[in-house]
């Protein structure tokens, strides 16, 4: 399982790094949207993008639109990773296209039921 | 700060083969964050001091503790999914048929905690079923006063609904007040709860279709675990299930449920004597 880690802060994408490898996933990181893009044109396509909302650049909602018109990129799973905890934002990245939604502060738990969630848990992890 | 690696091992065993509850190298973090206070409580100055207390075993008691400390109020929602699984694919398909003369079914989560696991029961019989006409009936007993006090409140911290609750139920189901999240009016008019100790008078009467009980026999001594499943059996309707946690048994306790296998899932019927 490969996941693209999306946030522009170093210390956020270490956390969720650290989180997902544990559990035997390979990784990949972009510190925004754009780069992000490149990075999934680049190849290999990420299993799952974990993504910040916030960033410079192109934001993560942005971002989601984008990889959602994208056809061929149909079977990546986006989960976001946020602060942005109103209903009405949450509604808005389910209806660009993310599929989970995990709020910041979180703890190393939450991501690991979520992508059990999702079935995207690699053989031998527990939730 | 975190454990260092050969105290978390220990811990990690040591929660492992007294509760069958397996701590990944992950949880390191919880480790600290469940002990820290027990160390604190005991005078102690480091988790370090505590492996060490533990290792001499001089306190059988200490190792209790730790258990407890690690084990508690793990609660998240639809927690390890298969029961769930079982549930929506293969209890409540089987009362809607059985039951169809009484138009009723009544599911019982024993240790309902902070109201987690009934409320994902909720959700899933609301999402999945159409009961309309149907008397539904979801309780929820806890032997904590406090914890029950919460369940009712229905609300959770965002750290709360982060624990499995997918974000589609979130979004349906709950609403947000400050910085929690409440569930709303037609999610808590499902459940109710009340305080009840499973090893005191029982306040609950039969029948129930389902009873959850995860992770609590392990408390327990042979002889206590033997009275609990006794008495569930004379509440549980013929038929009915038990649903315990993952590591659990009534295999050697007692010979009144047939285990079956039901999407996946362990789950133990109801045997007729």
């Amino acid at each position: 399982m490969h996941a693209l880690i999306v946030d522009d802060s170093r210390a956020m994408r270490s956390i969720l790094r650290k989180i997902v490898t544990n559990l035997g996933y390979t990784t990949e990181e972009a510190g925004d949207g754009a780069e992000a893009i490149a990075a999934i044109e680049l190849g290999p396509a990420p299993d799952i993008c974990l993504i910040d909302w916030n960033m410079p650049v192109m934001n993560g909602l942005e971002l989601v639109t984008a990889v959602r018109a994208r056809p061929e990129w149909r079977n990546i799973t986006l989960m976001m990773v946020t602060t942005e905890s109103e209903h009405g934002q949450i509604v808005r990245a389910l209806a660009a296209g993310a599929h989970e939604y995990v709020i910041k502060p979180f703890t190393p738990d939450a991501i690991v039921d979520k992508l059990s969630l999702l079935g995207l848990l690699p053989e031998g992890a527990h939730a | 700060m975190s454990v260092a690696e050969a105290d978390f091992t220990y811990i990690s065993d040591l929660v492992g083969e007294k509760s069958a509850i397996r701590l990944r190298p992950e949880k390191n973090y919880l480790v600290e964050a469940r002990l820290l206070p027990l160390v604190k409580d005991l005078g102690m100055a480091s988790i370090g001091d505590l492996v060490v207390s533990l290792r001499l075993k001089k306190d059988r008691t200490l190792e209790a503790k730790v258990v407890e400390a690690m084990t508690t109020n793990e609660t998240s929602w639809f927690r390890d999914n298969h029961p769930f699984e079982a549930l929506k694919k293969g209890i409540i398909p089987e009362l809607l048929q059985r039951n169809v003369v009484r138009h009723s079914i009544r599911i019982w989560s024993a240790a309902s905690s902070t109201g987690q696991e009934l409320l994902s029961i909720a959700m899933l019989l609301d999402t999945s079923f159409d009961l309309t006409g149907w008397k539904v009936d979801l309780f929820g007993t806890d032997l904590s006063s406090e914890v029950v006090a919460k369940a009712r409140t229905g609300h959770y911290s965002g750290l709360e609904v982060n624990r499995g609750l997918p974000v589609t139920l979130l979004v349906r189901y709950f609403e947000r007040a400050g910085r929690d999240y409440v569930a709303n009016e037609a999610l808590r008019s499902m459940v109710r709860f009340d305080q009840m100790n499973l090893i005191g008078p029982w306040t609950v009467r039969g029948p129930v279709d389902v009873v959850f009980l995860r992770n609590v026999l392990i408390y327990f001594d042979i002889d206590v675990k033997r009275r609990i499943l006794e008495q569930l059996h004379s509440v549980i309707a013929p038929g009915g299930y038990l649903v315990l946690g993952a590591s659990e048994t009534t295999l050697g306790i007692v010979d009144c449920y047939e285990p079956v296998t039901l999407a996946g899932s362990l789950v133990h019927r109801k045997k007729e004597r």
